[in-house]
């Protein structure tokens, strides 16, 4: 009997690619003195080789290990997205970590291993594979969040996450445990085809709403959003930068190859309940930001609105709805985290420099900066020409195909309240005068960072078409 | 024999109080120690429907979550030490800078 056959293998190398070079950068950390910028190439090695994996087996359509893991198209497609928030986030983080004095090579390393749990996520055909990815995945965030274990606030940030991550993991357990109950099987291909008759047993009905709660934590929807804004602003602010992108286009990734099985059936009570959690999140999510003074924070509120939007496209359950999260997943990553970025060149020291006033006159003192910051608001936003107005077309498109009209109506609404606080901080950087005249010292790495993802949201924007024809061949 | 619902009832029952106690209890660890008892009453299921199914699977995942909750245990136990190291607490009322 045969172990692996060269689909495993090929279908793997991604997470192989990755887990290996994790494995000779945790080495060198170990035996190497000084040896956080050799760690840092290491990764960067580490995840170009998974993207160059990622790329070619896209054409591939197949599972390996026994219909464990997808192989090529949606996987390959939302591994290479992994691959390259993990890859910026790096870049951001590793001028901050050395201004912070705090630039180890364990970071790195814990990157690319939620990276990993992160690729198995978009790859999972099976719930134990989607078990696997996200315990893999949100163990790293838990050490990521207390990265900085001197500070309390980091620390605070990591116990919380910690403390309802795991609870919310609890469900999502018990509700994989209540599905192999009734259907006989963890995968998702099976469970399709068993599906009309499992219906009928209010276990599995049970199994999925669990399920549902504990995607729900991962994904930031409200109610299941509390711990969101204290993460995010308790964690060193790269940390926030990746998980608030790679975490949320993660959970989502999964969350449709999921919920793609029982939405097969059309059924009306769980399209209302995901348009409720959907509407929920919008409302919430902008609601709370409009009263925020702390960039974060208000970024933290922002990120469980968006999952509402995105929702959209779960409860609509076309294809168009699912190409539209893919679609807005790019966007919303590349512009979290040229919004990020900038906010960790700004950053003091223990937290200072994170609120609206902190930003006034920026305009006049780094015009370049301030023009691409207005750039992410007014992505965020959903104003052309940038890729947050494709992404909010289609979703809000596939609501109104799916006769779900009053939520894209609620969408439009609640994307016109968070205007005001995205172009807030425009109106600081451009009407009002500066309060401190420091130095800003820009680190080049991040620039160059932050200029690559206004470049995507900006190309992106204008031609769309350049990401649907690749998901044409995907959904 | 003992039949499925018993398994079932006694693993329902023992994930209530897991959640229970994450909800009520405030010191970190055993609220933590609550969210051992809930994945540990999800092995239960997991154990008994693989024995009424006759199917490997549950058993193979009871393995994979016993894993996956040893590293949450190394991870968290951590990340409690830092913070009492910090501010010589558990108590996570008093645990409020961020406001929640």
């Amino acid at each position: 009997m045969e172990f692996f056959s060269p689909t495993d293998l090929l279908g793997s190398s991604p997470i192989l690619a990755l887990g290996i070079f994790s494995l000779i950068a945790l080495m060198a950390n170990a035996l190497l003195k000084n040896s956080a910028r050799v760690v840092f190439f290491i990764s960067v090695a580490g995840i170009l080789a998974a993207i160059g994996c990622a790329v070619s087996i896209f054409p591939m359509n197949a599972t390996a290990f026994s219909d464990m893991l997808l192989v090529g198209g949606y996987a390959s497609f939302f591994s290479v997205l992994f691959l390259v928030i993990a890859l910026f986030s790096m870049f951001i983080a590793k001028p901050y970590l050395e201004r912070e004095q705090f630039h180890y090579g364990e970071y790195y390393v814990l990157i690319m291993l939620a990276t990993i749990g992160m690729v198995m996520l978009g790859s999972s055909a099976d719930l134990i594979t989607a078990f696997l990815g996200i315990e893999m995945m949100s163990v790293s965030f838990y050490v990521l969040a207390g990265y900085f274990r001197g500070k309390l606030s980091s620390n605070e940030s990591a116990l919380k996450y910690f403390l309802l991550g795991a609870f919310a993991t609890g469900f999502l357990l018990y509700g994989i445990a209540l599905i192999y109950g009734t259907t006989g099987t963890t995968n998702l291909l099976r469970i399709v085809t068993m599906y009309p008759q499992a219906f009928n047993d209010p276990l599995h009905i049970i199994g999925w709403g669990l399920i549902l709660i504990g995607f729900g934590f991962k994904v930031a929807a409200v109610p299941f959003h509390m711990w969101v804004p204290d993460v995010y602003e308790g964690a060193p602010t790269p940390v926030t930068a990746f998980m608030s992108t790679g975490g949320k286009a993660a959970a989502f990734s999964v969350f449709v190859i999921t919920f793609s099985v029982p939405m097969s059936m059309r059924d009306e009570r769980l399209i209302m309940i995901l348009a409720v959690l959907s509407a929920a999140s919008m409302l919430l999510g902008n609601w709370f930001g409009l009263s925020q003074t702390n960039l974060k924070r208000m970024l933290a509120y922002s990120s469980i609105a968006h999952a509402g939007y995105m929702i959209i496209g779960i409860a609509s359950a076309s294809s168009i709805g699912q190409q539209g999260i893919a679609f807005y997943l790019v966007s919303y990553a590349l512009t979290n985290l040229g919004a990020f970025g900038i906010i960790t060149m700004l950053e003091k020291e223990n937290g200072g420099n994170l609120n609206y006033e902190d930003y006034a006159g920026l305009g006049k003192r780094k015009p370049g900066l301030a023009a691409l910051l207005a750039m992410f608001m007014f992505s965020l936003t959903g104003i052309p020409p940038f890729a947050g107005f494709i992404g909010k077309y289609y979703l809000f498109a596939s609501a109104v195909q799916s006769h779900l009209t009053w939520l894209a109506i609620l969408g439009v609404i609640t994307s016109l309240f968070s205007t005001y606080y995205y172009l807030r901080i425009i109106v600081y950087m451009y009407f009002r005068e500066a309060t401190n005249h420091e130095e800003i010292i820009l680190p080049k790495l991040t620039f160059v960072t932050v200029i690559l993802c206004g470049a995507g949201i900006v190309l992106f924007g204008i031609f769309p078409s350049l990401i649907f024809d690749l998901m044409k061949s995907i959904f | 024999m003992i039949p499925l619902s018993h398994y079932l009832l006694l693993s329902a029952f023992l994930f209530s109080c897991g959640v229970l106690g994450v909800v009520v209890r405030r010191n970190a660890i055993i609220v933590f120690m609550c969210i051992e008892m809930m994945l540990n009453a999800v092995n239960l299921s997991l154990v008994a429907f693989g024995q009424f199914l006759g199917d490997a699977t549950g058993q193979m995942l009871v393995f994979f979550v016993m894993v996956v909750a040893a590293a949450e245990a190394a991870v968290g136990l951590a990340i409690i030490i830092s913070l009492f190291r910090n501010k010589q607490t558990v108590n996570i009322d008093e645990i409020n800078i961020l406001k929640w």
